[in-house]
């Protein structure tokens, strides 16, 4: 089973204004598979995803120990690039967040930042990473209108397919369907299922029911420590630690 | 005896006819003055006098050159006040955190926006038209001018840099841009509107300053040609023609030329800025 894991992370820890936010966390995360990390909030979650892209980097006052290893390499290698790190692990906001330029432009905007690409690369980029996302049918015809135009759940979605069109290795989800209706969230999980046959999820789903849902592996995090990970059938059917039971049961939260 | 106190509904009726008659009377007086000066002036605007040059001090004749002078001016002013302006916008919202150095500047800047524009001509007549050889010039007049709008253009971009959502920061970076990628493609098209208003404010001020100018760029009536001969802007001629009893004909008719241009110069760029911003960013 070694071969799978696609990150590892390692003793690792994570200071924010001197206030230690993540405990020594250390996990594998397997490729193909969706791996949520729940628990209420305040557990660090956000932190951890990131950490994946080292997006914390734009915040001051942050220190990490411990490392994080992407196919046995640490993403904190001086030598390594943040840009293409982040090219390789997408990330999805929990607020919609499509700039405010065109539907196209949004999600070509992650390929016109490298090198020089012909149009019609560009467009066969932006019109496959819209099928992958769910969203073509709904936007083909007015590639042009403003992103902002669009509602909630398709503003998410052209956030997943902006992400696509990075082609990467991982996608981030953090609290992705929060601010979604019913409909958005399901159309949005069906297409993780899909994706993950070609990508390592990570998410951080918005209650329990999600992450039951959808996980294939869970880890439950509690005020920056993790408390129990494990498959979806472990943590969620017969969780070892009796706060993880108590969380999931509803019991706090 | 209870002092009277007037019921919610009465107050709540007071507050508002009183907030009424205040936002009435300023656009009231604002009417009035540019009514006022376009029914003086728009009689002596004809062709000839946009398109002749002044003589007999300004009695006869038109206006040409000193149109012409004053876009010159304005047009140098805002050449270089714009990009050291919006470059110091972008170094104090981007690039540096609050330090003793952005609170330096951002005080020096605030300073200069204080200072009455004659100070600024007498520091442009002692230090560019005396010191650095310019002589009475554009280039002189353009240069203190550009000193003189540089605060302006600096805080307004600066507001406008800083009221871009950071959420658009973040999903630039997390596609994988770089500092200067997410700083051209989404940042400045973000705040592009409110930058645009502090230069057409320093336009404004560019068009309508007599102090800075007089001392700086002189108050010559022939077409300039160059950017170092001297020339009269219309707001000076405006100045001399009313103060030394010349003609006030040709004066309000300047003054009414003013006011359009402003108007014009305020009109569309705002539709340049409303244009580029519907192709993209509409809401």
């Amino acid at each position: 089973m070694e071969e799978n894991i696609k990150i590892e992370i390692k003793d690792f820890s994570f200071l924010y204004h001197k206030k230690q936010v993540i405990h020594n966390l250390n996990l594998k995360i397997h490729k193909n598979e969706i791996t949520s990390f729940f628990g209420p909030a305040n557990g660090g979650v956000t932190t951890l995803l990131r950490s994946l892209n080292r997006l914390f980097e734009l915040n001051h006052d942050t220190h990490t120990k411990g490392d994080i290893l992407i196919d046995g390499k640490s993403i904190f290698d001086p030598d390594s690039s943040v840009t293409e790190l982040r090219r390789k692990v997408g990330m999805v906001f929990e607020i919609p967040a499509p700039l405010p330029i065109s539907i196209f432009d949004n999600v070509a905007y992650g390929p016109r930042l490298k090198k020089k690409k012909s149009k019609s690369e560009i467009n066969d980029v932006v019109e496959q990473a819209l099928k992958q996302a769910a969203l073509w049918d709904d936007v083909k015809d007015r590639l042009k209108a403003p992103a902002m135009s669009l509602s909630g759940g398709q503003q998410q979605r052209l956030c997943i397919a902006r992400v696509l069109a990075l082609q990467p290795e991982v996608i981030m989800l953090d609290r992705a369907c929060s601010g979604l209706d019913p409909i958005s969230t399901a159309k949005i999980e069906e297409s993780l299922f899909q994706l993950k046959e070609e990508f390592t999820i990570v998410i951080a789903p918005h209650n329990v029911q999600q992450a039951i849902r959808i996980s294939d592996r869970a880890a439950f995090m509690l005020m920056g420590h993790l408390i129990e990970a494990g498959t979806s059938d472990e943590v969620f059917g017969s969780p070892k630690d009796q706060r993880t039971n108590d969380y999931i049961t509803g019991r706090f939260g | 005896m209870k002092p009277m106190k007037p019921s919610a509904r009465t107050s709540e009726y007071l507050a508002k006819g009183m907030i009424w008659a205040a936002a009435m009377s300023v656009m009231i007086v604002l009417v009035a003055i540019i009514v006022y000066i376009l029914i003086k002036g728009l009689p002596v605007l004809n062709f000839s006098f946009l398109t002749q040059n002044p003589y007999n001090m300004g009695r006869s004749g038109g206006i040409a050159s000193t149109i012409v002078g004053t876009l010159y001016i304005t047009l140098v002013a805002i050449l270089i006040a714009v990009p050291f302006g919006i470059g110091t916008a972008f170094y104090l919202a981007e690039y540096t955190r609050e330090n003793i150095i952005t609170r330096i500047i951002r005080f020096s800047a605030e300073s200069l926006a204080g200072i009455p524009s004659i100070i600024y001509g007498l520091f442009g007549f002692i230090f560019f038209v005396i010191y650095l050889g310019m002589g009475w010039s554009i280039l002189a007049g353009g240069l203190t001018l550009a000193f003189m709008v540089l605060p302006t253009i600096i805080r307004t971009s600066e507001e406008a840099i800083r009221a871009v959502p950071q959420i658009y920061r973040e999903a630039s970076y997390s596609l994988g841009a770089t500092k200067w990628q997410t700083i051209i493609k989404t940042v400045f098209p973000s705040a592009i509107q409110g930058i645009v208003n502090g230069i057409i404010l320093s336009v404004g001020r560019c068009i309508a300053e007599t102090a800075a100018v007089i001392f700086t760029a002189g108050s010559v009536l022939s077409m300039p040609f160059s950017l170092f001969d001297s020339t009269r802007t219309m707001a000076v001629h405006f100045y001399i023609l009313a103060s030394e009893g010349v003609s006030m004909e040709n004066a309000y008719g300047t003054a009414a030329l003013l006011i359009i241009l402003i108007f014009v110069v305020n009109v569309g760029v705002n539709l340049l800025v409303s244009r580029f911003i519907n192709k993209n960013q509409k809401r």
